[in-house]
């Protein structure tokens, strides 16, 4: 005799819907643990999220509960204005490096320059997916993208930006960590971050950013186990995982 | 030890292959059959090694294993 029990399963809070993204993508690995996050929470009805422009454009169509769009880069801005109006629900913006780091680099300074009670969550898989893997403000040197044949040229297109860094320095940020989703112990690691930073947000203490270092396996032309043995070397050693800031 | 077994969402699979390397039992294959998005699915060798770690779902980026445990229960 013999009894079976689902010890692990698609959390609630996805859609049925199949993710579009590219397989081994890091966007899919970051929407599956933000929604077994929010189911572990309960706060599926309290919830809402802002979606950038880039590959999580239609973050919508998987997430289980509301979830806007913003203008590109505008998403912390868009959640800003949402947290405001509703302060009793949490708020966050999901956003990608092309969007956050790039064209919404004003938004994102001056919202944690105000320390707005939200919770950010950063892509960072250093080139703009979705429109064919051009260089982004991240992208590392001598990295090759369709923009940089040759590889990043620092006299050129200056030095991979760490964002993080550059808003520990504000009074308002009270926490930042950077995780990567490379393997099931470090997707375990990164869950553990991401909730804490939803429930800074849920416990006032201001605003929280994680920024994920997510591959992109079709745009750097690897597999994907390739791709996250690259951000385990390379992408590690410039952007250093770990904790950034935690004001207690 | 525990026994288990998994569970594949075929339209959820791309085969991305990270679920073969996280199974520490060799318990996953990528097969022959194709979903109808056109990526070739990995399929559950059935050879009872399965020790239900979860490791394959936590990796799986798109939410495409179950991952049952079995408890076996003495004769009543």
């Amino acid at each position: 005799m013999s009894t079976e029990k689902t010890i692990y399963k698609k959390p609630t809070s996805l859609t049925d819907r199949p993710f579009t993204y590219c397989w081994g993508c890091g966007h899919s690995t970051i929407h599956k643990l933000i929604a077994e996050i929010v189911d572990e929470l309960g706060i599926r009805e309290t919830i809402i999220g802002v979606a950038p422009v880039g590959c999580a454009v239609f973050a919508y169509d998987f997430w289980n509960f509301d979830v806007t769009e913003a203008a590109h880069g505008r998403a912390p801005v868009v959640a800003t204005a949402i947290k405001r109006v509703h302060p009793g629900k949490t708020v966050f913006c999901y956003q990608g490096d092309g969007d956050l780091a790039s064209i919404g680099m004003a938004e994102i300074i001056h919202t944690a320059n105000r320390g707005e009670n939200i919770t950010v969550i950063f892509i960072n898989n250093t080139n703009y997916g979705m429109t064919g893997g051009q260089l982004a403000p991240t992208s590392l040197i001598g990295q090759v993208t369709t923009t940089s044949p040759n590889g990043r040229d620092v006299k050129n297109y200056g030095y991979p930006i760490r964002v993080s860094e550059l808003l520990a320095q504000f009074e308002g940020v009270k926490y930042l960590e950077r995780v990567k989703v490379t393997d099931a112990v470090s997707v375990i690691k990164a869950k553990k971050v991401i909730k804490k930073a939803f429930m800074n947000q849920i416990n006032g203490v201001g605003f929280s950013m994680v920024e994920v270092l997510a591959s992109c396996p079709a745009n750097w032309r690897k597999d994907p186990i390739e791709s996250n043995e690259m951000i385990d070397g390379e992408i590690s050693k410039y952007y250093q995982v770990g904790v950034i800031k935690d004001v207690k | 030890m525990r026994k288990g077994r998994i569970i594949i969402e075929v339209d959820r699979c791309k085969g991305c292959l990270l679920c073969i390397a996280a199974c520490k039992p060799k318990q996953i294959k990528i097969s022959k059959k194709m979903n109808k998005t056109g990526y070739n699915i990995v399929e559950f060798c059935d050879e009872g090694k399965c020790n239900a770690c979860t490791l394959c779902g936590i990796i799986c980026p798109d939410a495409a294993i179950e991952v049952i445990e079995i408890i076996e229960t003495e004769k009543k």
